[in-house]
């Protein structure tokens, strides 16, 4: 087609023109700034606003952090050194109240000679998972997932090392219960793996731990739901609620799509229920309601009534997530996996589960973040979470008065931990994602 | 409905056997520990420090009645209460003793059931305001802003006062005392009001306490005390003469410097020796050994020391004894005789 411009046109030009320096407001940080900040005269205004604004907080707050003082022993002690060094009026955070109460924000009322506990039981949680978070590390070591559990509670309270273990042995009945029952009838198997490992705690639990604590007595000496607080507290029961709200929410979402009209309804109350009252009605019902219905004298464990109650919640909406994900998939994966001649727990397993989470990640998650900030709720029924600490250390005469430094203190605590659940949750994103290409 | 009749019967039944559990003192024994419900912190009247070991007014209640029960003041498990939460941990059993800046009114004693064992410290709602407004009396504050804790009694007091002293003011609601100091402090508020031994304590942590004033008036009664479930008498009258105990030791001039001298054997001073065991057997009739107020005292001094060490004018909080002084210096503090 060029051959017909060669006719019409008087001048072709046959060689490239030199290539010119681009004009200065075409290059660089200028162009940038023109694109980005400055493309038209209401964001202009904006971004002038903006940054006033930032230098703003940055002038009020900049001054006030950098001057921190960060040894003393009382509010007083600090506002002495402030004027001693910096001045009278010059602003200042307290932030020794950190330093001083470091141990208290992180363990609560934990026996110092215990310390060490909480902090390996974190160690041995983030092992444990390790093999569940990055597919990298071989499989084999997923075994050690199953135990991590038990050595967790071990280590945070402590007592006979063979109370966690015969529990443990009930999951291990209801395997093999499974394992015996299924290929005879699929419907008795999965009865079968619920109920005898419930019958096998109420029944032989009590009676193996006693028998072998008895002959052989290892353990750590036992600390008590009430010496947790701090930090230790919010991620215990952050942690708890994650681990057993996962399989909860993944067999709640399954029953609310089964065809047996009682599991279907069953489940269809519970989420319904549950997630339609606020956690924190929950929570009064855990501490103060249970109280009334429980004979006199039932010494039930504040925080695992807690526990249970944060974990129940949190499966109601984790059941959603991942009931949007089922309903995601096209109905010819679940026909090719009948086609397949699987039977029901295999062909979600190896079929419609790995679809249907993969899709749910970025909702579970984002639940997983939602719950671990709902745990400052239990502030309301007296237990000393971070925040229920700040009035605590507040009451002592020595810091009566600070307020920003704590609550500053606990808000970076609880980014660092939120922005690591979600970076991994992009990570995963993304890594799946890459997969299915 | 059939449903409302089933729980409720629950309820009922949850209380009714949570009566019939009556002897308190027997399970407290059988635990090896009394539980206490105390406050989640007030400055004073009870904190924990930096090592987790709870003190405070309060605290020094719960710690007597340990001591008289056991000889051991750190036989306590404090339960930390939030506002909501304390009086029914106080009637499902899962505290047996509630020592937490409480008011003794009409409704609690009776309509709540619960059974107030005498008064440690009697407050009254004061106003503080800054210095800069020229005010002297509360009856100048008309169409002021006042900072004001809902949901408590101060609230309902600051209504009447201003109501019957026909005067208007603007409340500005806020939650806890902490975030009361902080809007204060910013002039969110022209006033604020609360118990007067709190204001006190706030205006202790200010950097110029010398800019703020507490008016004089009290508008309120606040008589605050330890109390303990309805229907368990013989241990409603353990906590009461435990704290009557720390009260008479102040008027008999027992101290925690002189109890050792004094009960070592009977004095001149036959009300000492009863109070401290050395004669009569009033540690038997509450079931208790006989040293059992000499325990009570020595876990942190009468309540005079009590006083002094966590909330008198020796500590940043310095509080004045005022209606809190002993009856024979012009105070409420009085204790029926030791007989």
């Amino acid at each position: 087609m060029s051959d017909t411009q060669a006719q019409t046109v008087a001048y072709v030009r046959d060689t490239m023109v030199d290539a010119q320096t681009p004009p200065i407001t075409e290059v660089g940080v200028i162009k940038w700034l023109r694109e980005n900040l400055f493309s038209s005269p209401l964001n202009a205004i904006l971004t002038i606003a903006s940054l006033y604004l930032v230098y703003w907080v940055i002038a009020h707050v900049g001054p006030w952090m950098i001057n921190g003082i960060w040894v003393a022993d009382s509010l007083t002690e600090c506002r002495e050194i402030r004027n001693a060094t910096l001045g009278a009026d010059v602003p200042a955070a307290c932030f020794a109240v950190i330093t001083e109460r470091w141990p208290q924000l992180m363990f609560g009322f934990y026996p110092s000679d215990a310390y060490w506990r909480p902090v390996v039981a974190l160690l041995v949680f983030f092992v444990g998972i390790a093999p569940v978070l990055f597919d990298k590390l071989p499989r084999s070591l997923l075994i050690g997932t199953l135990l991590t559990p038990f050595v967790m509670y071990l280590l945070l309270w402590g007592g006979s090392i063979w109370g966690p273990f015969a529990v443990g042995l009930g999951f291990v009945a209801g395997y093999f219960t499974f394992r015996f029952l299924n290929p005879i009838n699929s419907l008795m198997g999965t009865i079968g793996a619920i109920i005898v490992p419930i019958l096998f705690w109420f029944f032989l639990t009590g009676p193996i731990a006693s028998t072998l604590t008895a002959t052989a007595p290892i353990g750590l000496p036992f600390i008590e739901s009430k010496d947790f607080g701090g930090f230790t507290l919010s991620v215990v029961i952050g942690i708890a609620a994650i681990i057993l709200s996962l399989p909860l929410g993944i067999l709640l979402a399954l029953g609310r799509q089964s065809d047996l009209p009682i599991i279907k309804y069953s489940a269809v109350v519970f989420i319904e229920v549950i997630r339609g009252v606020p956690l924190i009605v929950w929570l009064f019902t855990a501490s103060l309601l249970l109280n009334y219905f429980l004979p006199p004298g039932t010494n039930f464990d504040l925080m695992l009534r807690v526990i249970i109650m944060v974990t129940l919640f949190s499966a109601a909406y984790i059941a959603e997530v991942i009931r949007g994900g089922l309903a995601a998939l096209p109905k010819g994966q679940y026909e090719a996996a009948d086609a397949l001649g699987l039977d029901y727990w295999k062909s979600m397993q190896l079929i419609i589960l790995p679809q249907a989470l993969k899709i749910s990640i970025p909702g579970i998650v984002n639940t997983f973040i939602g719950l671990f900030k709902d745990t400052t709720l239990v502030v309301f029924i007296g237990l000393l979470d971070p925040v229920g600490l700040t009035n605590a250390i507040r009451a002592s005469t020595d810091w009566n008065g600070i307020y920003w430094e704590l609550f500053l203190f606990i808000g970076i605590m609880f980014f660092i931990f939120c922005y690591s659940m979600g970076r991994y949750s992009l990570y995963l994103e993304k890594k799946l994602q890459r997969e299915h290409r | 409905m059939k449903n409302t009749v089933f729980f409720g019967a629950l309820t009922v039944a949850g209380l009714a056997a949570g009566m019939a559990s009556a002897a308190t003192l027997d399970d407290v024994k059988a635990r090896g520990s009394l539980n206490c419900g105390v406050t989640t912190g007030v400055p004073g009247f009870a904190a924990p420090d930096a090592n987790g070991v709870w003190e405070g007014f309060d605290v020094a209640v719960c710690r007597a009645v340990a001591a008289a029960i056991f000889g051991d003041s750190t036989a306590v498990q404090f339960v930390p209460t939030t506002g909501q939460t304390r009086f029914t941990a106080l009637a499902s059993g899962e505290v047996d003793m509630l020592a937490r800046n409480t008011t003794w009114t009409f409704s609690r004693d009776v309509d709540l059931k619960f059974e107030f064992t005498g008064v440690n410290y009697y407050d009254g709602q004061g106003f503080m305001v800054p210095r800069d407004l020229g005010v002297s009396s509360a009856s100048e504050l008309d169409g002021a802003t006042v900072c004001i804790q809902t949901g408590t009694t101060t609230e309902l007091n600051l209504a009447d006062y201003f109501r019957v002293n026909n005067i208007s003011y603007e409340p500005v609601p806020i939650e806890t005392n902490a975030e009361a100091q902080q809007q204060y402090l910013a002039g969110a508020c022209d006033v604020y009001t609360t118990d007067a031994s709190a204001l006190a304590a706030t205006r202790a942590t200010f950097e110029a306490p010398g800019d703020h004033i507490i008016l004089p008036e009290i508008i309120s009664k606040e008589p605050l005390g330890p109390l303990v479930r309805h229907g368990d008498n013989e241990w409603a009258d353990i906590v009461r003469w435990t704290l009557n105990a720390l009260i008479a030791a102040e008027e008999l001039g027992i101290t925690s410097a002189n109890i050792e001298g004094l009960a070592s054997a009977p004095t001149d001073n036959p009300e000492v020796n009863r109070l401290l065991g050395t004669e009569g057997e009033l540690g038997a009739m509450l079931g208790l050994e006989a040293n059992w107020a000499m325990n009570a005292i020595m876990a942190g001094g009468n309540y005079g020391e009590v006083f002094e060490s966590n909330i008198g004018e020796s500590t940043p909080i310095g509080l004045a004894r005022g209606l809190n002084a002993q009856w024979t210096n012009g105070g409420l503090i009085y204790t029926p005789p030791f007989r």
